[in-house]
This record gives structure tokens, C-alpha cells and sequence, in this order.
């Protein structure tokens, strides 16, 4: 009896006990869905490119592939909408005080982000059904807009979460309330360019690897046709393109970081005393306001952020106990990163490499066991970005304004949503992977939005 | 007419494109679920896979268009509602999650207890979840809903008369609804006699519908009197037209005229929306939130009505684009529409799309 109560006293726990089962609500549903947003933005672009491909030199391979490839962007697309509708209502079911008080100036860009999603949806549609269909040209002209309206969206979110780590674009009266909101000007704050940017890419990384990374088990297994090469090399090459300029745009974010939220990336390098010719460390562990077992690069932090060896970095005792991040979540999050990115470009010479000296995929099958964990690391790596960005603003869910305690819903039973959302999202992720498996196994398998043949004998 | 009511008079129109689209596509789910058994019900399901199939994501698309203006535009009134009401809420966007999950997911599976269990998932969830959205309808017009966070009972604001009825009006508007598009959808592919079950299930649900919205009235009389008042009210002439417009409907299906009972029913439909929106008039959350009181700054709202214009004038075209390519006859757009069609494995469907599909 007495675990039933203490499980009620959990489940309906209410007001400040919110802050955590609203998180991880939000971390689960958030973190699911921008894996499938990836797709969203970077798919369209390369099945098309395969496409144009196809037809330039007749190859029936590439437009197998081509094919194969916009179903499982269907079917991508499809899970990426239905998680995207929920985080609309979370924005308010759990996060009514950052709504409440900034939903004027924050609220635009999704408006704008509605209009891009719908136009994708659109047009997936009609790019699925208008195979065989419509004429080649005509069928990429249709997937325009799909491209478009995928990178669009993204921008426009984006956009929102600049906003939320610099805000900008609107004042506060005397009483805290926001006035004189100027929502356009609220969307291009000082981290939205860079945040989009590296997100892009990232994205770019994400399918790029992922679809690659599926060729590559495949080839191991021993299928090494054509179609597989084509189906490893050309998302394989977009994420191998894609890659090294991760490096100089990250860069260019933790220097945005560095001077619009210094005890973020103080954070992130696990940097407690405001000091000059700082170094950069690797690794390590944050224990009592100090990092470590790290591996320390003298100078280097301070001549990444200041471009001065001596030059000097905030650090986290800059600011209170009570207005720091978790140390240790946003340091590993960030070197989890870093470090797989940097594996990553190991992958991306290893193919440029061979196909600037030989003009193929390299041989060995240890280039092709890289490959097909590239995907999962590309994923990883891009969950642990998304948690340093996300967690290394906190305690505030506006920078410097609101707090994130202050932002949640003080309505009692928050944990069983979060229970509930864990339970639908395992289902989720169990059902897209078969279907995504049936989709590779049998081509003529149909994608969520095209007219469908239907298996008689099933019936039968 | 004021900027803020303007702006919420937009988003309004995003609301009732959802009822109609959104709501023939739960009612289609419905229809779904009461189709018989396995073999009995595969060509009416085939018919309602055939009809939502490459429309679905876009129909609800609808859904966010209104939340997110109203965050925007009408964030204290939002926060209100979602907090008072996240239980029905967040059981509807559950329920969009496992409804649309499993219809995109059921047609790319071959093995029958996995189709069945999707099919089950859609079914059930198309039923429960218009329910959830009615019952958040029903609360807050009827004024369980004061402004603030989470001011409101987080139980009665949803389970209360007014909900109810709410609930069991939108299941049932959003199955007749379908059965009526699906009556024309059916006569266009050439299947007269599923046209005809369908036409029956529309009659069967317009009366329902009929009965429970006069004994809705007796509901809302005793449980939500503002609302009573306004409907007999300010409201009276929409309710009229809805009511014609509804048996206008009924007579039009009678003599089978789908194309014309189609409007007729979008309209009785839509009015009672509009009927809703003026009997509750001016208040956003009744009875102490008003429109202008809930409105945001004048640049949000200006910035929101410029680019829901703009944005219209790329969405509209396009989306008429989509609907105009899946309305075509299917026989003669897609061979392996309904109708006699190919034995299946690879046969079929490889020669559905020509010698580039085998590999």
C-alpha cells in the first residue's frame, strides 16, 4: 500500500516538483523529433540530387535509389509530423510561463515555421504520388519547395531558440510585463545565423551518415553493387562535405556563446575561475568548482575565444552558485561533440582521400565498419549539441530573464505525462524502424503519403 | 472590426478548415472502426485509405496554424487553456500521435497482427480524440476556463456536461462529415454500392447528430447559460443557417446528389463553429477574458495578419494543387487504386511502377 501512496505522491506531485517531469517531457519528445527534422531538411535535397542524377546518365540503379530513398523521407516525415504536433501543445502545456510572458515576441517565427511544414507537406505528397506520374522535370521542379520550406522551417525554429539564449527584439515595463514587442526583429538576435548554420549542417551530418551508414552494413554483408555503392557514396559524400565545416562554424558559435552567454561555454569547458591565458580542456570531470583529469591544451581556450593566447575567459564563478548550468552535463555533452565530430572528419579525409588518389570508396572493410557507425555517432553527436546548447542555458529558459522553474505548469500530474510520452515515443521508434526495414527489404513497399496498392492476400 | 479581431477571426478560419478537413479525417477513422470484421470491412477500408491517404498531413496541419496564433497573439487565453485543460489536450495530441503514426505506418506493413494492431491504433484513436478536442471546446465555452495558469479544476473543467456534449458532437459531426465526403469519393471510383452504405451511415448520423444537438441545447440551458443565450441570441441566425443548410443536406443526399451535399454539409458544419465563435462573442475565455483584454502588442499582431496573408497566397494554390491531383478519377491516375487489383508480393506493385522498382 505504502509504495502506491509514494507512487500517487510522485505521479501528482505539483507546483516546483514540475521543473523535472516537464523537462524530461520535453527533453524526450524534442530529442526525438529533431532527428527527424534532420531529415526533413537535408533528405529532400540529396533524393532529389540523386534523381537529377538518374536521369542525366539513365540509370536505372540511381533511380531505385532515388525512389527507395523518397519513400523512407515519407515515412521519415510522416514520424517527424505527428511528434512535431505534440510539442505545440507542450509549449504551453508545460511551459506556460514562458509563453504567458513572451509568447508575442517568441511566437512569430513558429507561425512562420506553420506555413513552411505545411508547404512540406505538401509538397512530399505530391513529389511521392507524382512519380511516373508527372514528367521528370516537372517532378523536381516539385520538390523545390519541398527543399525550400524543409530549410525554411528550420530556420524559422531556429529563430525561436536564438531568441531564447539571447533575447532580443522588445522591452520590459516597470511591472516585468513585455512592451513595444518587435517580433521580426526578435527572430535575428545575435545567435540566430550561427545557431542555423551549424544546426544545417548538422543536419546535412545526420542523414548524410545515417543513410550511408545503412549502405555500409549492407556492403559488409556483401552486397556490393552498384546500387549500394551509389547508395553509400553519394549521402556519404554530402555528410563528408558537410563536415569540416562544422569545425569553422563552430567556431564562429562559441565565439557568438562566448560573448553573449560567457557562463555557457564556461560551462561547456568546465572553466571556473575568470582568468587569462586559459587552456582548453578535453575530458575531465567537474568536482568542487574544479575540472579534473582533464587534458589540458595551454592557451587554448583563450586564443579560441579572445584570439589572444593571454586573452582572458569569464568563468563560472562570474556568477552565483544558483545561476550556473550543471557543470559536468553541459562539459561531457559538449567534448561528447567535439569528439565525435572530429572522428567523423577522420571518415570524411578516408573518402576524399581515395577518391581524389583512386577515384572510389576505399576497400577496406574497416572504412566501411566506420561508415556504419558513422550514423549512430552523427546522431549522438547531434543530441549531445542540442543537450549543451539546452542545458547550458539553464537555470533559465529565457537567458538571463526567466527561469525555467518559473516557466513550468504548476498543474499536479505532470510525471504521468512524461511516463506516458516515454511509453507512445518506445512504440514510435520500435514501428518506424520496421517499417523503415520492410521499406528496405521490398521496394514496392509504399511511403505514408502515396496511394496505396493494397495486399490482397493478406486478407485472404 | 478591431486588429485583435481580425487576427483571431483568421485564425478562426484555420479552425474551421480543421473541423472540415481535419474532422472528415477523424470521422473517416470512425468509419474505420465500425467497418466489420477483417475481410468484411477491407473495401470500405480501402476506400478510407484510398480517400485520406495523401491528404492526412496536411489536414492537420490545421491544428498547429491555430495554436500557435493564438500563443502568439492571445498567450495569456492559451496558457489558460492548455494548463486548466492539458489532460483532454494532451490525451487528443496522443491520440493525433498514435492515430497518424499508425495510418502512415499501416499500408508499409504486410504482416495481419501488426496491421491489425495499427488499424486498431487509427481506428480507436480517431475516435477519442475528436472527443478530447470537443470536451476542451465544451470547457472553455462554457467557462471552466478563468484566465491565468492553471487557474482552473483540472478535472471538472473537462468532465462536466457541457464537455460531454462537446465531445459526443464533434465524434459525431466529424463521421457525418466523412461519411457524406466519402458518398462522393466512392460514386467517383466507380463504387456505387459502397456509395450507398455510406450514404445510409450519413443519414443515420446527420439524424443522431440532429437529436443530440436539440437535446444539447437543454444541456447548455442548465450547464453553460452564457453560451445558451448567446446561441438563441446574438447567434440565432447562424444556428439557422446551420440548421438549413443540415437538412438541405439530408435531401440532397437523399436524392443523391454527393457534390452538392458535400457544400451543404461543410456549411451546416462550419456555421456551427460560427455559431459558437458569435454566441461567446466578445470573450475569449468566458466570462472574464475579452478579446481586446486577451489581444498582444499591435507589432505582433500586424507582423502575424501580414504573413498569415502572405503565407496564404503560397499555401492556398498549394494546397488546392493537392487536392485537385488526388481528387482525379483514381482509375485512371493510380491503376492500383481500388478496383480489381494486382494479386500483390512483387507482381503487382512492380508492375504498377514500371521495370525500374525490382532490384
Amino acid at each position: 500500500m505504502d509504495q502506491y501512496a509514494a507512487f500517487a505522491e510522485v505521479a501528482l506531485a505539483g507546483a516546483t516538483d514540475n521543473v523535472v517531469p516537464a523537462r524530461l517531457q520535453m527533453g524526450v519528445s524534442l530529442g526525438w523529433h529533431i532527428i527527424f527534422s534532420c531529415f526533413g531538411v537535408a533528405f529532400p535535397a540529396i533524393v532529389v540530387f540523386t534523381e537529377w542524377r538518374a536521369h542525366v546518365r539513365g540509370n536505372a540503379d540511381l533511380r531505385n535509389l532515388a525512389r527507395t530513398w523518397s519513400k523512407a523521407m515519407g515515412v521519415l516525415f510522416a514520424a517527424g509530423a505527428v511528434s512535431g504536433t505534440l510539442l505545440s501543445f507542450e509549449m504551453g502545456i508545460l511551459w506556460p510561463g514562458l509563453i504567458e510572458r513572451y509568447g508575442e515576441v517568441v511566437g512569430f517565427p513558429f507561425v512562420l515555421e506553420g506555413f513552411a511544414f505545411f508547404i512540406e507537406a505538401i509538397f512530399v505528397g505530391i513529389y511521392l504520388f507524382g512519380w511516373d506520374r508527372m514528367s521528370p522535370r516537372a517532378h523536381m521542379l516539385s520538390a523545390l519547395p519541398m527543399i525550400v520550406s524543409g530549410v525554411a522551417g528550420a530556420f524559422f525554429v531556429i529563430a525561436a531558440n536564438g531568441w531564447m539564449n539571447n533575447p532580443t527584439g522588445f522591452s520590459v515595463d516597470a511591472t516585468g510585463r513585455v512592451v513595444d514587442a518587435d517580433p521580426v526583429g526578435a527572430m535575428f538576435g545575435p545567435s540566430t545565423w550561427a545557431q542555423f548554420t551549424h544546426m544545417l549542417i548538422a543536419a546535412y551530418m545526420v542523414t548524410g551518415f545515417t543513410v550511408a551508414s545503412v549502405f555500409a552494413v549492407a556492403m559488409l554483408r556483401g552486397r556490393r553493387d552498384r546500387y549500394h555503392r551509389s547508395g553509400l557514396l553519394i549521402p556519404l559524400t554530402a555528410a563528408a562535405i558537410a563536415t569540416p565545416f562544422q569545425f569553422g562554424v563552430g567556431d564562429w558559435i562559441a565565439n557568438v556563446v562566448a560573448e553573449n552567454q560567457p557562463v555557457k561555454l564556461a560551462a561547456m569547458e568546465g572553466h571556473f575561475e575568470t582568468g587569462t591565458a586559459v587552456p582548453l580542456s578535453l575530458g575531465g570531470l567537474y568536482v568542487d568548482d574544479e575540472l579534473r583529469w582533464a587534458l589540458e591544451v595551454p592557451w587554448g581556450l583563450s586564443l579560441l575565444v579572445t584570439h589572444d593566447p593571454n586573452g582572458e575567459v569569464v568563468g563560472l564563478d562570474s556568477v552565483p552558485a544558483e545561476q550556473r548550468p550543471p557543470v559536468n552535463a553541459v562539459h561531457l555533452a559538449y567534448n561528447a561533440m567535439v569528439g565525435i565530430a572530429s572522428a567523423l572528419v577522420l571518415v570524411a579525409l578516408w573518402l576524399g582521400w581515395s577518391w581524389w588518389r583512386r577515384r572510389r570508396i576505399p576497400r577496406s572493410d574497416w572504412f566501411l565498419r566506420a561508415v556504419a557507425v558513422s550514423g549512430v555517432a552523427a546522431v549522438v553527436a547531434m543530441e549531445a549539441g542540442w543537450l549543451t546548447t539546452e542545458i547550458g542555458r539553464q537555470p533559465y529558459i529565457v537567458y538571463g530573464l526567466l527561469r525555467t522553474a518559473d516557466a513550468v505548469s504548476p498543474a499536479p500530474g505532470l510525471f504521468l505525462g512524461f511516463y506516458a510520452v516515454v511509453v507512445i515515443y518506445v512504440l514510435l521508434t520500435v514501428l518506424t524502424v520496421v517499417v523503415l526495414r520492410r521499406l528496405a527489404g521490398s521496394h514496392d513497399t509504399p511511403a505514408p503519403q502515396e496511394g496505396s496498392p493494397e495486399r490482397q492476400e493478406v486478407f485472404r | 472590426m478591431t486588429l485583435p479581431e481580425v487576427v483571431l477571426g483568421v485564425m478562426f478560419v484555420g479552425l474551421i478548415a480543421y473541423g472540415l478537413f481535419g474532422g472528415a479525417d477523424f470521422g473517416a477513422g470512425v468509419w474505420d472502426l465500425l467497418a466489420g470484421g477483417t475481410r468484411r470491412g477491407r473495401r470500405q477500408r480501402e476506400l478510407i485509405e484510398h480517400s485520406i491517404g495523401p491528404v492526412w498531413e496536411a489536414n492537420h496541419v490545421w491544428l498547429i496554424f491555430v495554436l500557435v496564433v493564438l500563443w502568439t497573439a492571445f498567450s495569456g487565453a492559451f496558457v489558460a487553456i492548455t494548463t486548466t485543460l492539458y489532460v483532454p489536450m494532451t490525451l487528443a495530441a496522443f491520440g493525433m500521435i498514435a492515430r497518424g503514426a499508425a495510418f502512415a505506418f499501416r499500408k508499409s506493413v504486410t504482416t495481419l497482427p501488426l496491421r491489425r494492431f495499427l488499424g486498431a491504433s487509427f481506428a480507436l484513436s480517431s475516435l477519442v480524440t475528436p472527443y478530447f478536442l470537443g470536451a476542451t471546446v465544451g470547457g472553455v465555452a462554457s467557462g471552466r476556463v478563468p484566465p491565468g495558469i492553471a487557474a482552473g479544476d483540472v478535472v471538472t473543467s473537462w468532465v462536466n456536461p457541457t464537455s460531454t456534449l462537446g465531445g459526443v458532437l464533434a465524434v459525431l459531426v466529424c463521421s457525418y462529415l466523412a461519411a457524406v465526403f466519402l458518398c462522393g469519393d466512392a460514386r467517383r471510383d466507380g463504387h456505387d454500392d459502397l456509395a450507398s452504405q455510406f450514404r445510409a451511415r450519413a443519414l443515420v448520423t446527420a439524424a443522431v447528430t440532429g437529436l443530440v444537438g436539440l437535446a444539447g441545447l437543454f444541456v447548455l440551458r442548465a450547464d453553460a447559460p452564457l453560451l445558451f443565450d448567446g446561441l438563441v441570441g446574438r447567434a440565432l441566425p447562424v444556428v439557422v443557417v446551420s440548421v438549413l443548410a443540415g437538412g438541405a443536406a439530408i435531401v440532397l443526399l437523399l436524392r443523391r446528389s454527393y457534390v452538392p451535399a458535400r457544400i451543404a454539409s461543410s456549411v451546416a458544419v462550419a456555421t456551427i463553429l460560427v455559431g459558437w465563435a458569435v454566441a461567446q462573442y466578445p470573450y475569449v475565455l468566458p466570462p472574464a477574458l475579452t478579446i481586446g483584454d486577451a489581444a498582444r502588442g499591435e507589432a505582433t499582431l500586424t507582423a502575424m495578419l501580414v504573413s498569415l496573408v502572405l503565407g496564404s497566397l503560397v499555401l492556398v494554390p498549394s494546397l488546392v494543387y493537392l487536392y485537385v491531383l488526388f481528387q482525379r478519377p483514381s482509375s485512371v491516375g493510380d491503376p492500383a487504386g481500388p478496383g480489381p487489383l494486382p494479386s500483390s508480393g512483387n507482381g503487382g506493385p512492380v508492375a504498377r511502377s514500371g521495370p525500374m522498382m525490382g532490384s
